[in-house]
């Protein structure tokens, strides 16, 4: 230990340091699950990394879900996509995306000509209120989409975000 | 007898050719793992990664869910029905647990009244 007049300059760092890293401890959690709270995405952001420069339509895909939505951990989606659905021509994957959740990719489905009709519905949870987005891909390899606020009253992350 | 975690329904009545609705239910928490329990501490992450389902030998429905699907997971899609056939439904969960459930989807012979 140091002789006593430079003690108490000691402590004084070292409960600096303690404060900084308090502060770091706070933000940790955020920046693991790369949550951002509050931070939505763009539209290019959400849909970009899956298109990747394809064509992009805002037609033929119908997304079904309530304008308000009470209670953020079931939220009904249903997406309709207008497709023949024939061997030729076909939606090949269905996405839905959200704007605010920790993870953008809520779910894929994977549909062929043996469907017969390109419609499919789950249920969702959603952190607030939000812009959810509706792709779908053909055969072709364009892709068409539907987009939606969704009004929501309690976020599904309660207590971590 | 094991736990039935899952339960499939289509309609009644199905002759060949027709594209039916299916409705699948899947027992599961889907824990997201940003959440804690009552103690306080975080639930770890427990999802389904992948569901497939099978008509006779065609997979004609595959969905990977994450954390943004609710607790006991509903899908509905159709399917274009051409011949009686099992349908058999498998997932997996991040914990590694397997489910699976088998039904058979009794297809009526086109022009049955």
């Amino acid at each position: 230990m140091k002789p006593a007049p430079t003690q108490r300059r000691f402590w004084l760092q070292q409960s600096a340091r303690l404060g900084l890293l308090g502060v770091a401890l706070q933000a940790w959690p955020s920046l693991a699950q790369k949550m951002a709270s509050g931070q939505l995405m763009s539209f290019a952001q959400m849909v970009e990394p899956l298109t990747q420069g394809a064509r992009l339509l805002r037609q033929d895909v119908k997304l079904v879900a309530p304008v308000l939505a009470d209670n953020g951990t079931l939220v009904p989606l249903g997406v309709q996509v207008q497709s023949p659905m024939t061997a030729q021509d076909h939606v090949t994957h269905l996405y839905l995306l959200s704007q605010r959740n920790p993870v953008t990719r809520m779910a894929v489905f994977q549909l062929g000509p043996w469907n017969g009709r390109a419609e499919v519905s789950t249920r969702v949870r959603l952190a607030g209120t939000q812009e959810v987005v509706a792709l779908a891909r053909l055969s072709s390899g364009e892709f068409r989409y539907d987009q939606m606020e969704i009004i929501v009253t309690e976020s599904a992350c309660v207590d971590a975000s | 007898m094991s736990l039935v975690l899952a339960r499939i329904q289509w309609p009644e009545r199905i002759v060949a050719g027709d594209v039916v609705k299916v409705r699948l239910l899947v027992q599961h928490p889907m824990d997201t793992g940003y959440l804690q329990d009552l103690l306080g501490k975080v639930v770890p992450r427990n999802v389904i990664g992948l569901l497939t389902c099978n008509l006779g030998s065609q997979e004609v429905f595959r969905v990977e869910p994450s954390s943004g699907v609710s607790a006991n997971p509903l899908f509905e899609f159709f399917v274009r029905a051409t011949e009686t056939a099992e349908m058999s439904v498998q997932w997996v969960d991040d914990q590694g647990n397997k489910g699976s459930l088998q039904q058979t989807m009794t297809v009526l012979p086109q022009g049955s009244r």
